[in-house]
């Protein structure tokens, strides 16, 4: 057992105020202030000085508070976001506001601590110098230049930092400020780490160094004998109900801790649970004895019929087999002009939210209990608890943190189950926070691909057939698996019309991390085959790249490959017409460029890409509920968790502009189980979508309670003030004393809900019916520089145009574009996770200040008449379009055809030694 | 119980190194993530620190008998804010691109070379300038030249009761130019792929008297390119230097694959970097990057 220092006493001055406070001397400042003093402002992403989140100023200049020692803490001068009174960090909290700068927020304590030490020392900064002294922060969310926008408005001084305050009925469409950003920009806002109970227990998974390996638990009460500080240590034998969770609930074959055989890196086979000092420093060494077992790696390895079955179920080690036919591949063969073939191959990419896995469980007696966590899906999460409880739903309450990114990571639940188990075995308030480490090594990526494909087309250019065969690492349990095999199969040909069709998909199962969901389900990987294929069919017909995707651009009437026909709502064509002339004057640029004998190549490229917005042909309801009370306050219970993208804010201007009141009124009560109704989860790009029209139904069907009472018109105006409702409808005026009403049981006297969800149908098994209501649409042109000595690829420049079917707020829209297109030049030039190799953020890379050119965004409005005010999803096709036009502009810079992602340095340098000319 | 100890004077640091084995702990950017990295597999060992950021006698960089002194605990930042003559413009474009300013901010030369990484991204700078590493003991001080100091992956001559006090580098004529390129794989916070130093002392006539050429990376340590040195000397700076350069002369680098990179790419990067190096400090661009 190894000890710690004894505690010192040091003493600083902390925003401020002289502090006195005994410490660990090792311990890192960032726990001191966090754990010990309280300050939860300042964040830890990693613990190793990669991510910037926990920046703070130290003797004025910036530092990773996760890198000093509680020790040389002693006599500085230590400043964080929660400081008050700092002229230059309180006009960066406008800034950040009225720029979109702050998304989940994890990253923004750290960022307005690097810009207030930049504008402390330079008043006047260009954006370079701006990215210079911000550049050790990582964000996940915006791309970056939102963030640099909000810092060089403050540059010189001035700049107009109010967000906009709309009229009654005209709050959608406006940039109304983040309902949740004054928190995130002052540090008082609470993710998963930040709120559990003081007296809480300390919670520490033991998780398997081994991909593939069987174990043994030693004598835990000898353990326990020798950590005194050490409460109890979890094991599966302590799961009340179902050792096992999973998104699909035939299919809960997780385990929350294993049972003698681990299959993944990182799976957790029993817990420690006690005071925070016995859990981090207990040695485990003795604890477990391992038998390393030869894991099945890759795809290949999955396949390979001689691989040992991960589970008994699936003896050859495919999960689960999607397909989609249309018309017949061979039937139209005879007008077939020019054929396209490839092989492409992607690797796992890590989530890389900012904010590791962290939550607490509160027993909250009868055997009920509470855990709040940073999560994408509590509904989910409580199902999930119950059956690992052996408790009916309504026992469990999930409490959502603010979430600190989640891009589908969020789904599963890493924490939840154990914490409960946990907190009901103990009695006891149960904390965890996972490492950086820890989080990568375990929770669910992108799948790796491998997919080959064919297409045909006719001597003007019109598609004939279209086949796909993808196969991917679905890990070590199905997670998102079944989903990503379903989904890819219906996208797998593009947003393009193609009369015979045939796309086959596979999950198979290895002694990899659990692939999940991730931004995309799957599509971003099938994107790069077909765009690709797209480009070879216009090279070899003589075609513009541009144009050939503007004629096959599937459009309102057409039949896509499930057979749907597309009434509305299908703007490819209008996107590619937005971007017509910028894309001729990137070519004309790049032709110039290169006539100069540099070793420097420069390209364009393009994407385009569709996706259906929900479930893929399952229900997938949403209800929302908004309240007025005595007093006329009104309420929305709004149960769409909000993971930065917005939707604690679009929801309430969908709501105030459907009652008719201005956004201003509407109170709001967020994402608590017990008190919010089911808005399902925060992912398949739905909840504008989906839980946006619920919200707009309960909006219409408040007011309409409203009109019914004082016998109004459906155009009369509304006024909610103190205890009163007015209703103007013409020359009538009318007004409702709120309290001569009932109140209901709740003490509420009106009450409006919406339910939505999305009219589908089941595929068949041709894979023919409707799988989603509506599809977003998007094309994206790159401009790049490749340097043929190098391999290097910089981006120049990044059109973006989307068919949201409507605008709610277009700071937040414009966020999620800038923000999927940084994840995709993440998964086109970087991003490559590698088990037990790349588990922290300096040998897994993202993209930082520097690595996302200007973005420049056409927001196209082809409106969905199911969606709220004609809305529809853009969390996913954000990133979609990104890594096939990033690969074009390297195509047309220098004729590699990129096959593998991530395109590294030395992979295009490697193609390009290979290519004679070069 | 483990110790930690946080001297007040360097006499005191070095009684406690020579009484039993200590970690040294100065801006903590190598040893808080090597920590986090244990704790995650459960393997946390809690060494005895000895914590030198409280000697003053470490601080500063100072000129004295023909040698610039770089305190051990000078961070980057230091480094890159200093006065200094164009023969440091090497050492300050590499500080500048350690980490972010954070890192910067925090992390020494010093820390830097006793971590020996063969990506450090100071060694080939200091390597290039010929720079000495001040090593001190109970038993006396001794300068040893970078190069041996560090004396392979990621391990180093000093034993157990030393501490590295300084790094000195001599002196140049003032016309002295250096350069630095490094290559990664994104803009900021990036471990180098490979990277490349250079220090040119101009002599009578606009010719090279003395160049000083050093790739990183691509080796257990940094590996000076003798052969390409040799062949500068007495070559007009005027002229395009990198027109000299010829793959023999990096015979004697031994790069790896990993998952930054191929051993062929580094070999054919650092080619490339060292002519670059060379072409955008002589020639038509030299007034450019010596102003």
């Amino acid at each position: 057992m190894n000890e710690q220092p004894s505690k010192i006493t040091v003493a600083f001055s902390l925003n401020g105020k002289r502090v006195e406070t005994s410490a660990h001397p090792f311990d890192t400042l960032a726990s001191l202030l966090r754990n010990d003093l309280g300050l939860t402002g300042t964040k830890v992403g990693c613990d190793a000085g990669d991510c910037g989140a926990c920046t703070i100023l130290l003797d004025g200049g910036q530092v990773c508070s996760c890198l000093v020692a509680a020790a040389q803490a002693n006599g500085a001068n230590i400043e964080t976001v929660e400081q008050k009174n700092n002229p230059v960090l309180e006009k960066l909290r406008d800034a950040f506001l009225a720029h979109g700068a702050a998304q989940c927020g994890i990253c923004t304590p750290g960022m307005l601590m690097a810009a207030t030490d930049l504008l402390t020392r330079n008043k006047n900064p260009d954006r370079t110098e701006i990215a210079d002294a911000l550049g050790g922060v990582l964000c996940r969310c915006t791309g970056y230049e939102p963030i640099i926008d909000a810092v060089a408005a403050l540059a010189g001084g001035n700049g107009n930092l109010a967000s906009e305050c709309p009229d009654t009925g005209h709050a959608v469409g406006a940039r109304v400020e983040r309902t949740d950003g004054r928190a995130k920009v002052s540090g008082t806002e609470k993710f998963g780490d930040d709120v559990a109970p003081d007296n809480s227990f300390w919670l520490r998974a033991i998780r398997s160094p081994y991909p593939s390996a069987r174990f043994e638990i030693s004598d835990i009460d000898a353990f326990l004998k020798t950590n005194p500080g050490i409460k109890t240590v979890l094991t599966a034998a302590d799961i009340p109900g179902g050792n096992g969770y999973g998104i699909f609930p035939n299919l809960r074959h997780q385990p929350v801790f294993a049972e003698a055989h681990v299959r993944h890196r990182g799976e957790p086979v029993c817990a420690l649970v006690g005071a925070r000092d016995a859990i981090e420093f207990a040695d485990v060494a003795s604890l477990i004895t391992w038998r390393e077992d030869t894991p099945v790696i890759g795809i290949d390895g999955g396949t390979d019929p001689s691989a040992p079955a991960l589970h008994e179920e699936w003896p050859d080690n495919v999960l689960i087999r999607g397909y989609v036919e249309k018309g017949r591949i061979g039937d139209s063969d005879a007008d077939i002009a020019a054929t396209a073939e490839g092989r492409f191959e992607t690797g796992f990419v890590e989530h890389a939210y900012i904010e590791p896995e962290a939550g607490f469980a509160v027993p909250e007696g009868n055997g009920r209990v509470a855990v709040t966590a940073s999560t994408q899906a509590p509904y989910m999460d409580r199902d999930e608890v119950a059956y690992v409880l052996g408790v009916d739903a309504d026992a469990v309450r999930i409490i959502p943190s603010a979430c600190g990114g989640g891009f589908g990571g969020k789904l599963d639940v890493l924490v939840q189950p154990m914490l409960a188990v946990a907190a009901l075995k103990l009695n006891h308030p149960i904390r965890t926070v996972l490492s950086r480490i820890e989080s990568m090594a375990a929770s669910t990526k992108r799948h790796p691909s491998k997919i080959w494909a064919k297409a045909s087309a006719d001597k003007n250019g019109r598609l004939i057939n279209y086949e796909s065969d993808g196969q991917f690492d679905t890990g070590a349990y199905a997670s998102w698996g079944p989903t990503v095999a379903g989904r890819v199969p219906v996208h797998a040909t593009g947003p393009y019309l193609v009369p015979n069709i045939l796309n086959r998909s596979a999950a198979v199962l290895t002694n990899a991390n659990p692939s999940g969901a991730f931004r995309g389900f799957g599509v971003p990987q099938a994107a790069i085959a077909n765009e690709t294929l797209m480009d070879d069919l216009a090279e070899q017909l003589s075609m513009d790249r541009l144009e050939i995707r503007h004629l096959n651009a599937i459009r309102a009437g057409d039949k896509t490959a499930t057979g749907q026909v597309l009434t509305h709502s299908a703007g490819l064509d209008q996107c590619l017409d937005a971007l017509r002339e910028n894309w001729q004057t990137m070519l004309k640029d790049a032709e110039t460029f290169n006539k100069s004998d540099g070793r420097i190549r420069r390209g364009v490229g393009i994407g385009c890409m569709w996706y259906g917005c929900g479930n893929t042909s399952l229900s997938n309801p949403s209800i929302m509920r908004l309240t007025i009370d005595p007093e006329g306050t009104i309420t929305l219970y709004n149960g769409a968790v909000d993971i930065g993208q917005g939707s604690y804010t679009i929801m309430r201007q969908i709501c105030a502009d459907a009652l008719g009141v201005p956004v201003s009124q509407i109170e709001q009560v967020t994402g608590d189980t017990d008190l919010t109704p089911d808005a399902g989860k925060t992912s398949a790009s739905r909840q504008t979508f989906v839980s946006g029209k619920a919200a707009q139904l309960a909006g219409e069907d408040l007011r309409a309670k409203i009109l019914a009472m004082s016998n109004a018109g459906k155009n009369a105006e509304i006024s909610i003030e103190a205890g009163a409702i007015r209703v103007i409808d013409g020359n009538v005026r009318r007004v409702i004393e709120l309290d001569s009403l009932d109140q209901n049981e709740n003490g509420n006297v009106f009450e409006g809900f919406g339910t939505f969800d999305p009219p589908t149908s089941p595929l068949d098994k041709k894979g023919q019916g409707i799988p989603y209501a509506t599809y977003g649409f998007a094309a994206q042109i790159c401009l790049a520089d490749v340097h043929l000595d190098f391999g290097t690829v910089k981006l120049q420049r990044i059109v973006a145009a989307h068919d949201v079917g409507r605008t709610i707020n277009p700071t937040l829209v414009e966020g999620q574009i800038k923000g999927g297109i940084a994840q995709g030049i993440g998964m086109a030039l970087m991003e490559e996770f590698i088990p037990g190799r790349t588990e922290n953020l300096h040998d897994y890379l993202i993209p930082t200040f520097g690595d996302v050119p200007q973005i420049d965004i056409k927001l196209i409005e082809d409106p969905e008449h199911h969606g709220p005010f004609g809305a529809k999803g853009i969390g996913e096709p954000a990133l979609v379009p990104t890594p096939p036009a990033i690969f074009g502009a390297i195509r047309h810079a220098t004729g590699i055809v990129v096959r593998r992602a991530p395109a590294l340095p030395h992979r295009i340098w490697q193609a390009l030694q290979e290519t004679p000319g070069s | 119980m483990a110790s930690y100890f946080q001297p007040q004077s360097l006499t005191e640091a070095l009684a406690l190194r020579a009484k039993s084995a200590l970690t040294v702990l100065a801006g903590g950017t190598d040893i808080f993530p090597a920590r986090a990295t244990g704790e995650a597999w459960g393997h946390r060992q809690t060494h005895d620190i000895l914590d030198i950021s409280q000697l003053a006698e470490l601080r500063g960089i100072t000129r004295q008998n023909n040698m610039w002194r770089i305190g051990a605990l000078a961070t980057w930042s230091n480094i890159a804010d200093a006065e200094l003559p164009a023969l440091f413009d090497s050492l300050k474009l590499a500080a500048r691109d350690v980490g972010g300013r954070q890192i910067q901010n925090r992390g020494t030369l010093a820390g830097n070379i006793c971590n020996a990484s063969p990506a450090a991204d100071g060694v080939p700078c200091l390597a290039a300038m010929e720079a000495q590493v001040e090593i001190q003991g109970q038993a006396g001080t001794r300068c040893i030249p970078i190069l041996e100091f560090i004396s392979g992956y990621r391990s180093t001559v000093l034993a157990q009761d030393e501490l590295v006090t300084a790094i000195l580098i001599p002196e140049r004529p003032d016309a002295t130019i250096s350069h630095f390129l490094k290559l990664g794989a994104r803009r900021y916070l990036v471990i180098s792929i490979a990277m490349v130093a250079g220090v040119i002392v101009p002599g009578n006539g606009d010719s090279v008297e003395q160049a000083f050429i050093s790739v990183g990376a691509c080796s257990e340590k940094a590996v000076r390119l003798t052969a390409l040195e040799d062949r500068l000397k007495g070559q007009p700076i005027t002229g395009d230097l990198s027109r000299l350069v010829e793959d023999s002369q990096f015979a004697d680098l031994n790069p790896i694959g990993d998952i930054r990179a191929s051993g062929e790419y580094r070999n054919a990067a650092a080619i490339k970097l060292v002519s670059d190096m060379l072409r955008q400090i002589s020639g038509p661009l030299l007034q450019q990057v010596a102003s």
